[in-house]
């Protein structure tokens, strides 16, 4: 009964083997569950929790602390607007004001149609071009009213679909592959570490002890 | 010397389109650095970024040499690169991760060599969707290339490398939380100490937390020597660095340039950098490394680009991030909307932090929408005060992380540098320069 699709429950499957502890796969599995359902529905995260062996309230937990991580649904396109520093500077309150009234909602509010969600974001590391605007974290470079408008048009007719994929695609290019480095090579390396380490901290402890038997040692040391 | 001739280290290919791919890379020099560092000695490596005097370019300006040397007794397991890029105006990862992804991803193989790490991850914030696409592309082609996986090259040398997504949290770049964030979970910040992950990292295990920018530098520094590099720039500032000049200049845009040779002035100024106030209209105040910074007025533009002379200034380069405010800045608005971050953004762990961002966020709202009464300036600073103790530079610490004592920098500064303006939107609602 999983809710992961054969295709993205291979894909799951590949993610999880390139870390040493599984756990680290939750935020790159949550992306992958958005890429299927365009949000992280709670059957995902239940099964997330089972590919991850931890509990569905640790996957919940951890993706609401989360931005791009929605526990609830999403419009088609996500349109964020920046308002810090550099886009204030640049214009982007007034930018935020006409978005909201051309879509008709408030920041976090999606569309009647389903098509569009407004987002006022943090600074998204474009400054050159204010305000910035991203759909689907897809730079569309800094924006006035009208290209805003005309940026719309485009998404409505889906003339921007080959550069702008549906909400919850992240990246579209997989990884080629496993991991190569033998894990027995790995986890030689490792456990020779740990041998190397124990046995500092032993002699670390041999020498205070000894300082500790003959007092002022250390001084003369 | 407004523009100095020092060398491109890290921006060399940005003038072609096709940057960002492994053709343009192996014909302009690209994995010979690595190369090069096979033939090394792991020491010999980890000693030219040493006489490089490479300070991390991440904010806090910790020399990179030291924080490898901190591993030398005990083995390393880890090398985690923190392109989580994210103090606002700061868009300087974000272009050598889009443009210019080999070149990052050889300094990350050098380093993982020096360290002798089998194991490396970066760590790229979540928004970057086409940088994880070019970086993804990149490791894929290295992979081909021989240049990751197993005996790479030939040397015997075995790494595997991971792009890790962030999924949206300032408090991810703060290197214990992004630590955190890559064990799946929130993005809290680590009590300290251990001040460094190198004991205590990535599952517990010596890790070493790297910026993009400071990586992104070792191919030309193992090619060329470390003290070619350690020749360019001056006092403990050395090399080129790239800043981030942003808000209101001509020419907003990442330049690199040659550290202390330069000034604020020369940046944004220079034809070939900023070009100038937009609307030639004068600079009213700028913030000189990202929004924790304490803000300079235009008496500090002739300040050098080095990081001990902007510190001894009273603020810091910290991530290279330079905004401009013109004289119709209103420095209400502008540090209203600085707090409104850091107060999203804060994790909520410690209460100073949490609340003390909220409460502030909240009265300087008040204020820039009419509503503020005359001893909110004192209030302001007093929660300042709360925060971070005593109002100095560098502030003092009463919370896990900095994200906490940098909030006051902002407010701070606004209210020293234009407390009549605060007044004036207490007594007639309204601003005076907006």
């Amino acid at each position: 009964m999983s809710h992961f699709g054969p295709a993205t429950a291979e894909r799951a499957r590949e993610l999880v083997s390139l870390y040493p502890e599984p756990r680290s796969a939750l935020i790159p599995l949550c992306h992958l569950a958005q890429e299927q359902d365009g949000w992280l529905r709670p059957e995902a995260m239940d099964e997330i929790a089972d590919l991850l062996g931890i509990t569905p309230a640790e996957v919940r937990g951890t993706a609401t602390f989360y931005d791009m991580l929605h526990t609830e649904p999403v419009g088609r396109y996500l349109v964020s607007i920046c308002t810090n520093i550099a886009c204030l500077l640049g214009g982007a309150d007034a930018l935020l004001e006409h978005a909201e009234s051309r879509l008709g909602v408030r920041p976090g509010g999606t569309t009647a149609d389903g098509l569009f969600t407004l987002e006022e974001a943090e600074c998204l590391a474009d400054c050159d071009r204010t305000p910035c605007v991203t759909v689907n974290h897809r730079y569309v470079g800094g924006l006035d009213a009208g290209a805003f408008d005309r940026l719309l048009d485009e998404l409505r007719g889906g003339r921007r679909d080959d550069e702008i994929p549906p909400h919850g695609t992240l990246v579209r290019v997989r990884r080629n592959g496993r991991l190569r480095v033998a894990t027995e090579q790995v986890a030689r390396e490792r456990a020779a570490a740990a041998e190397a380490r124990a046995a500092r901290a032993e002699a670390a402890q041999a020498r205070a002890a000894d300082n500790q038997a003959a007092p002022g040692g250390k001084a003369q040391g | 010397m407004a523009v100095t001739d020092a060398p491109r280290i890290v921006t060399s290919r940005l003038r072609f389109d096709d940057s960002y791919t492994i053709g343009r890379y192996l014909a302009t020099g690209g994995y010979e650095g690595l190369r090069k560092a096979l033939g090394m000695t792991p020491e010999a490596v980890a000693a030219e970024v040493d006489a490089a005097s490479l300070l991390g370019r991440g904010g806090a300006g910790f020399p990179a040499g030291r924080k490898w040397s901190m591993l030398r007794k005990d083995p390393v397991t880890y090398l985690v690169i923190n392109g989580d890029e994210s103090e606002p105006a700061t868009f300087k990862d974000h272009l050598l991760i889009e443009r210019d992804p080999h070149q990052l991803l050889e300094g990350v193989l050098i380093a993982a060599y020096a360290l002798q790490v089998t194991q490396a991850f970066i760590y790229v914030r979540g928004e970057f969707a086409l940088g994880l696409e070019r970086l993804t592309s990149a490791l894929n082609e290295a992979y081909d290339h021989g240049a990751v996986g197993a005996d790479i090259f030939g040397s015997g040398f075995s790494v595997d490398v991971v792009v890790h997504p962030g999924a949206g949290a300032y408090i991810c770049g703060e290197e214990t939380a992004l630590l955190e964030s890559l064990e799946g979970k929130r993005g809290f910040p680590r009590i300290k100490p251990p001040f460094f992950p190198a004991a205590i990292g990535l599952y517990g295990q010596p890790t070493v937390v790297n910026n993009v920018e400071t990586m992104s530098n070792l191919p030309w520094i193992v090619l060329h020597g470390g003290k070619a590099f350690a020749e360019l720039g001056g006092g403990r500032s050395a090399g080129t660095r790239l800043f981030a000049l942003a808000g209101h200049v001509k020419r907003p845009g990442t330049y690199e340039v040659e550290m202390v040779k330069t000034t604020f002035r020369d940046l944004v100024y220079a034809p070939v950098y900023g070009g100038g106030v937009s609307g030639g209209r004068a600079v009213k105040a700028f913030i000189p490394g990202g929004v924790s910074a304490p803000w300079f007025g235009p008496e500090h533009l002739d300040l050098p680009l080095g990081q001990d002379e902007v510190g001894n200034a009273g603020s810091m380069l910290g991530s290279g991030a330079i905004t401009v405010m013109d004289s119709s800045t209103c420095a209400v608005r502008a540090a209203w909307r600085i707090t409104k971050f850091f107060a999203r953004e804060s994790c909520g762990q410690c209460t100073p932090c949490r609340e003390g961002a909220g409460w502030l966020e909240r009265v300087l709202r008040r204020i820039e929408f009419g509503g503020g009464r005359e001893d909110d300036l004192e209030l302001l600073l007093d929660v300042s005060d709360n925060i971070a103790p005593g109002l100095q530079w560098p502030p003092q610490q009463t919370t896990i992380c900095v994200l906490g004592p940098s909030i006051p920098s902002s407010i701070h500064s606004a209210i020293a540098m234009f407390r009549d303006e605060f007044l004036v939107h207490v007594k007639e609602g309204g601003c005076p320069v907006a």
